[in-house]
């Protein structure tokens, strides 16, 4: 006969502390705020795409093997595991392929105007492949999945070499290519 | 490879912030599991630590910050980390110690403070994102997870309102949890749905609350295990699986890596038809949708019919297949690796009849939990079985 054990867990152990607590100093604590800086040499595929965007062009590769056209760009195909080869360029336009209306910073503070921002299907390369971008001349209420979209890049002189140069994605007008 | 049982489980209280340190949360889960399985430090062979980014404690390589808390001085220690995969991968890590024939007995000890950080946790998950392609949008992680669950209610044609009765159920099973953080008796669907927008369409109440806390489980070589209990649990199959970092490649509807670790673990516990075979299901609910895409992921049902299972009543603790009978981590809190205490500890406790207020009618015989982690590519499972 198997014997009955107890209710489980018999009690919560730790003791709650509020914020409060900690603001008004209720509690005994210690402080620390890190200053470090970082600086990231960014590889062949990583330069080669980033440069493409200061000439206002979006970069692929292809993978051979897998007969697929990789953006963003990377020196290995991570499936088949061989060498990519072959820079492309790939057409700034393409379709959203998800989105969120965004109403917190990075830091999980609110912010009243919403960012719209999501993923770009890009033309010209696989099914649900692209980077993650923000959307602009359109609203809340416009946007969706499957829309089809097109890249509004800073001015040339402004250009630094970024995911940054471009602005945003726009819809595609009727008509438009 | 030996038979692995459970013999102990222990869990601290869930909270925003918690007066003890790391080391002393983690002292408190394992004398609880200590506690469960009558064993003594020095009858422990191995520990393995759980612990999720080093940026939310400050401290960094905190395994060895922790150690002293866990038991393990003077012993082989590792510390596993795959993100939010850790709850259920550091007692994947604790059963090959055992299975392995390495160790008899090996103590899994998780543990998060989420609440040392300023401003907010999130500010840590800053420094996870792609430093070129991704920072200089300054993306919030919640962003993720709101552009997946578009993704997958938007192929399926899922409503809002079907997504908000997984965070009902999870913060109304939670009452049981002497643990809970987030449990709420009365809470309806429409308080998840007015609740503050996020990051559409995540609401606040969508969302599991950052914590802090730990949880505690104990292993134990088959053969020995009659010296602890004559009602032994046993680790039944383990799988895990991780996609590619480049989540923009690929169509986030359906997480496939899920249901190759899912697969893995099924083969191992000779589980065939898995909607039939298992019981009862603990999968990862950071989000309410994610226990959704988890339940497809997992193989539980077909894809795009996990809302459906819910809106039937299928998913209660009283259901066909009940789901999160913990109350998840939307009710019991989400301090990220020790959910553990959701997703193992209480299959075990379920298994051994020992969930009180929480315990699933009938008499479960197999339960299977699952984590999920990093830029939603990491899968960890474990199934569970009585003797």
């Amino acid at each position: 006969m198997a014997e009955k054990k107890k209710d489980w867990p018999p009690y919560a152990p730790g003791t709650y502390v509020r914020e409060s607590d900690i603001r008004e100093k209720k509690i005994t604590y210690t402080w620390w705020e890190p200053e470090v800086q970082y600086s990231w040499s960014l590889g062949p595929a990583m330069s080669k795409f980033l440069q493409g965007l200061k000439n206002g062009k979006i970069i692929g590769i292809h993978c051979k093997r897998c007969k697929r056209v990789i953006v963003p760009p990377r020196m290995f195909c991570e499936y088949c595991f061989g060498p990519t080869e072959e820079w492309v360029e790939v057409a700034d336009t393409g379709i959203i392929e998800t989105f969120s209306i965004s109403y917190l910073d990075p830091d999980a503070r609110r912010i009243e105007d919403p960012i719209l921002v999501g993923v770009v299907d890009f033309d010209g390369t696989p099914p649900h492949h692209g980077f993650m971008h923000y959307f602009g001349e359109m609203t809340k209420d416009e946007i969706k999945i499957g829309m089809r979209v097109k890249a509004v890049w800073k001015p040339e002189d402004e250009r630094v070499g970024s995911i940054t140069d471009i602005l945003y994605f726009r819809p595609l007008k009727g008509g438009e290519t | 490879m030996k038979e692995v049982a459970v013999i102990g489980g222990g869990m601290t209280l869930f909270r925003r912030h918690l007066l003890e340190t790391g080391k002393e949360l983690s002292f408190l889960a394992t004398k609880m599991a200590m506690e469960d399985a009558g064993i003594e430090k020095d009858d422990i062979d191995m520990v393995v630590m759980g612990s999720a980014p080093d940026a939310f404690d400050g401290i960094h390589m905190k395994g060895e910050n922790l150690l002293d808390g866990a038991a393990a001085v003077g012993k082989p220690y590792v510390r596993v980390f795959n993100g939010g995969g850790t709850g259920v991968f550091a007692p994947i890590a604790g059963w090959w110690h055992v299975a392995s024939g390495v160790a008899d007995i090996c103590l899994v000890v998780c543990e998060e403070k989420m609440g040392n950080i300023y401003p907010h946790p999130q500010t840590a998950f800053r420094h996870i994102w792609d430093p070129i392609l991704d920072r200089p949008l300054t993306p919030n992680l919640v962003w993720l997870f709101a552009m997946e669950m578009n993704r997958y209610m938007t192929v399926h044609g899922i409503k809002k309102e079907d997504i908000a009765l997984v965070s009902v159920k999870n913060k109304r099973n939670a009452v049981g949890h002497p643990c809970a953080q987030l449990a709420d008796p009365n809470i309806t669907v429409e308080d998840v749905l007015n609740s503050e927008i996020m990051a559409w369409p995540v609401n606040r109440l969508d969302v599991s609350p950052p914590s802090d806390g730990a949880a505690a489980l104990i292993f134990c070589n088959k053969d020995i295990v009659h010296r602890f209990t004559d009602d032994p649990i046993y680790v039944a199959g383990t799988g895990w699986s991780i996609d590619s970092t480049m989540w923009t490649n690929r169509d986030l509807y359906f997480p496939r890596y899920v249901a190759q670790a899912a697969k893995m673990a099924y083969k191992m516990a000779g589980v065939q038809n898995p909607r039939k075979e298992i019981d009862f299901a603990e999968p990862y609910d950071p989000f309410s949708y994610k226990e959704l895409h988890h339940l497809e992921g997992l193989l539980l049902c077909k894809k795009g019919e996990a809302p459906i299972l819910t809106r039937e009543g299928v998913t209660q603790r009283d259901g066909d297949l009940p789901v999160c009978p913990s109350g998840g981590l939307l009710g019991v809190g989400n301090p990220i690796a020790a959910t553990m205490g959701q997703k193992i500890c209480e299959l075990y406790w379920q298994l051994k009849g020992m969930a009180g207020k929480r315990q699933i009618p009938g008499d479960p015989r197999m339960g299977i939990g699952q984590a999920w982690g990093d830029i939603m590519q990491m899968a960890t499972v474990m199934i569970l079985r009585r003797g």
